[in-house]
């Protein structure tokens, strides 16, 4: 986990299990008030798909950072994951997703230099 | 058909395994990359409840050949508690785990073949097929 331009940056590995996740959660929540973070991008170019669990995952993780005022996007998805995930019937609400960590950095800072 | 690998399920290391065994079974078949994202993606459903709601179980890998036609087959069983409803259980948004209730019925979507056989007090299978287009 890293912060850049105020955006905290967090890999998501394949094989989390129900604690590691949970640690990764609070580790993200501390990370994103200690730095001040206005936005969130999380990386999950390392999961070959996205199941109903990891889909969880990454909404809970945005609804944390959104209480936070931190706006989430999730980068690295591949499209034959985005495919599946409407089939499963996840519509992931509130998590958008950019193509890689760069632009969806961007796109954050962007936002706050419109609103400053 | 040919047994190719079986994969004991007890923790969430072992669905993850589960999943690499299906990956590489799916480029075996040659399958496009939709298609192994789409069995994979089931199969991680199927053991995940395995783990959770089938006490464990086991996740057997077949491939199966017909007039050459190669295709992709994983057999999930466990020895819990079955099902009681397997109707009501393959809805969408029926969870007796507080959680989405949309694995099983994801899981069908997602493969070209879907069987469920569970009895009540002596546990649950779930077949999975897929072609690699
Ligand atoms: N192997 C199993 N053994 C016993 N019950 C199961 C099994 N698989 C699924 N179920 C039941 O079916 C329900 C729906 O499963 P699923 O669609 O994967 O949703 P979820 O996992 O989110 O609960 C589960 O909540 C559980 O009650
Ligand atoms: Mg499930």
């Amino acid at each position: 986990m890293m912060t850049i331009n105020g955006c905290v940056v967090v890999a998501i590995r394949d094989d989390l299990d129900d604690q590691e996740i949970v640690a990764l959660q609070d580790q993200l929540v501390d990370e994103v008030a200690r730095q001040s973070a206005h936005g969130v991008v999380i990386d999950i170019s390392g999961l070959e798909i996205v199941d109903t669990f990891a889909g969880r995952m990454l909404a809970a993780m945005a609804q944390m950072a959104q209480v936070m005022n931190a706006r989430t996007i999730v980068v690295g998805m591949r499209p034959a994951v985005a495919m599946t995930l409407v089939e499963l019937g996840m519509t992931l609400e509130g998590v958008e997703t950019a193509l890689n960590a760069d632009r969806a950095i961007n796109a954050i800072t962007g936002d706050r230099q419109k609103i400053s | 058909m040919t047994l190719r690998k079986s994969v004991t399920l007890k923790t969430h290391g072992d669905i993850a395994y589960a999943r690499q065994v299906a990956g590489e079974l799916m480029v075996e078949i040659e399958a496009s990359a939709i298609k192994r994202t789409k069995f994979v993606t089931a199969v991680s459903e199927i053991a995940r409840n395995a783990i959770n709601y089938g006490q464990g179980g086991v996740i057997t890998f077949h491939l199966a050949e017909a007039s050459g036609r190669k295709r992709a087959l994983a057999v999930c069983t466990d020895r819990g508690p079955g099902i009681e409803d397997v109707d009501a259980a393959l809805r969408d948004g029926f969870s007796t785990g507080k959680s989405l209730g949309l694995g099983l019925g994801g899981a069908k979507r997602l493969v070209d073949q879907f069987e469920i056989v569970s009895t009540p007090g002596s546990g649950t299978r779930v077949s999975l097929e897929c072609g690699p287009r």
